[in-house]
């Protein structure tokens, strides 16, 4: 068994996501080797050489993989696949782009999204919104895989020693091309990586009243978090969309704030550590999943909790 | 232009899914079935280009049992010109799905293909880009906004980090996020007028399709249970359970 783990990265680091794909191909068992490909990433190829596991980074350094176009990744990854048992990448919005055509270029199935590992061949995954667990046996030669990112503890940044090798293959399907990205800066903890994460729902109200949710999140040192109906309220931008069809966290203290725990909700937070549920509808769904609720007004509940940080 | 829309039947979001007591799978059994919420949005960005005079014809596509069907009339109603079943009784996974599409997508050569980014029921999202793979076709997924060129077309993409955007030459795939537009209900005269709408029904063999899983379900379980919570009375004593309880905070 060996294992072809695509890294998701910025260039210059390898994100947290990554070491949580190759925590899962530990559990799958045999070598680990790591693919960067982007633009100017030999900043990021010397990092991932000092993860823990890895035995062999290849580094594949060209404008085409620049913004990581699925079209351009697809067919490099098809090209490094040789005979790599299993292929694997984090459910990033890069991974759930890219993957599922190396699955299709080397026909065999993609496993969407794992939460374990029951042996090489057979993981379990989340369907129907986390609502139900799958185990699933894959009869391709070829697995292709993408992790959960709270479903494994990630691999140690450093302590590896891992050969960097560059790699001279340069794929360009030719069809897509970046014009731009408007790309939040933050100046907090990522929400996947978070171990405290602060959320707001529609009784926010508005995009304003959301700096009484940041102020707390900055005194617990907390990642800001949303419902898909604050999202689409416009009240915060989409990155911060919690659940089944946005992040899914896992932190240690989740605090939903005005979110009533739609299913769809539910599927992106309910294995977080503990959760608090402010909400002033005693009936709302949230307080099911809540280790801690409080019935109240949260334009009063939250400000008196801020006061107490 | 023809733009090629697909829809998946799947439980309605609404229903609250259970796992069968033998572990083979989850209740089917008299739940409401609707188009994949994905799929709604993806008609009525089809639709609406053809209301703008850009494209010419929208035709839907189905993968899945007879009574797809359904959810194709809906998608006829809605808006769509035709629609086409790729009929068959098997158990479907997103390789097999995407290399039924591409047949049609062989046939058809339509200018544009939408589908939905994510099916809610196997939360996969893999056929989109599984077809643009198999098609040899360029691809822009989780879109939240789409400007349709003569020769590609313009789309600005859910990322982790916020918005990217990109251009894609045509003919291409888009797969939809919720964003991109608020689909609207079919009217009454629409709900008629798409009752002599034409389906075309055709099978995976006649297109030359082998269906054959390579994933086999073991089981299916229920998620672990949280332990039920307690309702603390005032903002103090969440700041004290926090603390001292679940020592969480410091
Ligand atoms: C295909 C699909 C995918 C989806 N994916 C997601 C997803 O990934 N993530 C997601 O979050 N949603 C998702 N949704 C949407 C989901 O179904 C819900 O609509 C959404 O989560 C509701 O958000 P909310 O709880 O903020 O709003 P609401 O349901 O409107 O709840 C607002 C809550 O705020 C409370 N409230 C109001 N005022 C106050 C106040 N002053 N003090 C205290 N409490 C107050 C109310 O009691 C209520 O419970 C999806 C939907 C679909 C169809
Ligand atoms: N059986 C099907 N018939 C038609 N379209 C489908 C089918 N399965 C998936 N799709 C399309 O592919 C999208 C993504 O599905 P999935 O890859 O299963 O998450 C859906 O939103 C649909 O647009």
């Amino acid at each position: 068994m060996s294992n072809l783990v695509i890294a998701d990265h910025n260039n210059t680091a390898i994100s947290a996501s990554t070491l949580v794909a190759i925590a899962a191909a530990k559990a799958i068992g045999g070598d680990i080797d790591l693919l960067v490909a982007g633009a100017g990433c030999a900043a990021a190829g010397e990092a991932a050489g000092k993860i823990d596991g890895v035995s062999k980074v290849l580094v594949a350094d060209n404008e085409v993989y620049g913004h990581q176009l699925a079209e351009n990744l697809a067919e490099l990854v098809v090209e490094v696949a040789g005979s790599y048992s299993h292929i694997v990448s984090s459910t990033s919005t890069s991974g759930k782009n890219f993957m599922p055509r190396v699955a299709a270029l080397l026909d065999v199935a993609q496993i969407s999204d794992i939460s374990g590992v029951v042996s090489e061949d057979t993981f379990e995954r989340p369907i129907y919104a986390g609502n139900a667990i799958a185990t699933v046996q894959s009869s391709d030669a070829t697995k292709v895989i993408t992790v959960r990112g709270t479903a494994f503890d990630p691999v140690a940044a450093e302590g590896g020693s891992a050969s960097v090798e560059n790699i001279d293959t340069v794929k360009d399907a030719g069809v897509s091309t970046w014009e731009k990205e408007e790309i939040v800066k933050l100046d907090r903890p990522e929400l996947t990586a978070a171990s405290i994460i602060v959320s707001g729902g529609r009784g926010m109200q508005n995009g304003e009243n959301f700096k009484l949710l940041e102020s707390v999140a900055d005194k617990l040192g907390a990642a800001m978090g949303a419902s898909r109906a604050a999202v689409d309220a416009g009240f915060v931008p989409n990155d911060m969309q919690v659940g089944q069809t946005g992040k899914i966290v896992a932190p240690d203290l989740y605090i939903a704030v005005g979110i009533s725990g739609a299913i769809q909700h539910l599927a992106g937070m309910k294995d977080s550590k503990v959760i608090v549920a402010i909400n002033k509808d005693e009936d709302a769904p949230i307080f099911q999943v809540a280790d801690y609720g409080l019935v109240a007004d949260l334009f009063k509940a939250v400000p008196e909790l801020d006061g107490l940080l | 232009m023809k733009v090629l829309v697909t829809v998946k039947r799947v439980v309605d979001y609404n229903v609250n899914v259970r796992v069968l007591s033998d572990n083979t799978g989850v209740d089917l059994n008299n739940v409401k079935m609707s188009i994949n919420p994905f799929d709604e949005i993806a008609i009525e960005e089809a639709v609406r280009l053809k209301e703008a005079g850009k494209v010419e014809e929208v035709v839907v596509v189905s993968v899945g049992a007879s009574n797809c069907q359904e959810q194709i009339r809906t998608a006829l109603a809605l808006g769509a010109d035709r629609g086409i079943l790729v009929e068959s009784d098997a158990e479907m996974q997103p390789l097999a799905i995407a290399k039924c599409l591409k047949a049609v997508v062989d046939n058809e050569a339509p200018g544009l293909v939408i589908t939905g980014k994510q099916a809610i029921d196997g939360d996969n999202s893999q056929t989109g880009q599984m077809l643009a793979a198999l098609a040899g076709l360029g691809q822009a997924t989780f879109a939240s906004e789409v400007e349709l060129g003569d020769d590609t077309v313009t789309v600005t993409r859910e990322v982790d980090g916020g918005l990217e955007t990109i251009a894609v030459k045509l003919p291409a795939i888009i797969t939809t996020d919720l964003r991109l537009n608020e689909p609207r209900y079919a009217s009454l005269p629409n709900i008629m007028k798409a009752k002599k709408k034409p389906i075309d029904i055709t099978t995976p063999a006649d297109l030359g399709v082998d269906v054959a899983p390579r994933i086999t379900t073991l089981k299916v379980t229920p998620p672990a249970e949280r332990q039920a919570g307690v309702i603390v009375e005032s903002v103090e004593e969440l700041f004290d359970k926090l603390k001292n309880e679940a020592k969480v905070i410091s």
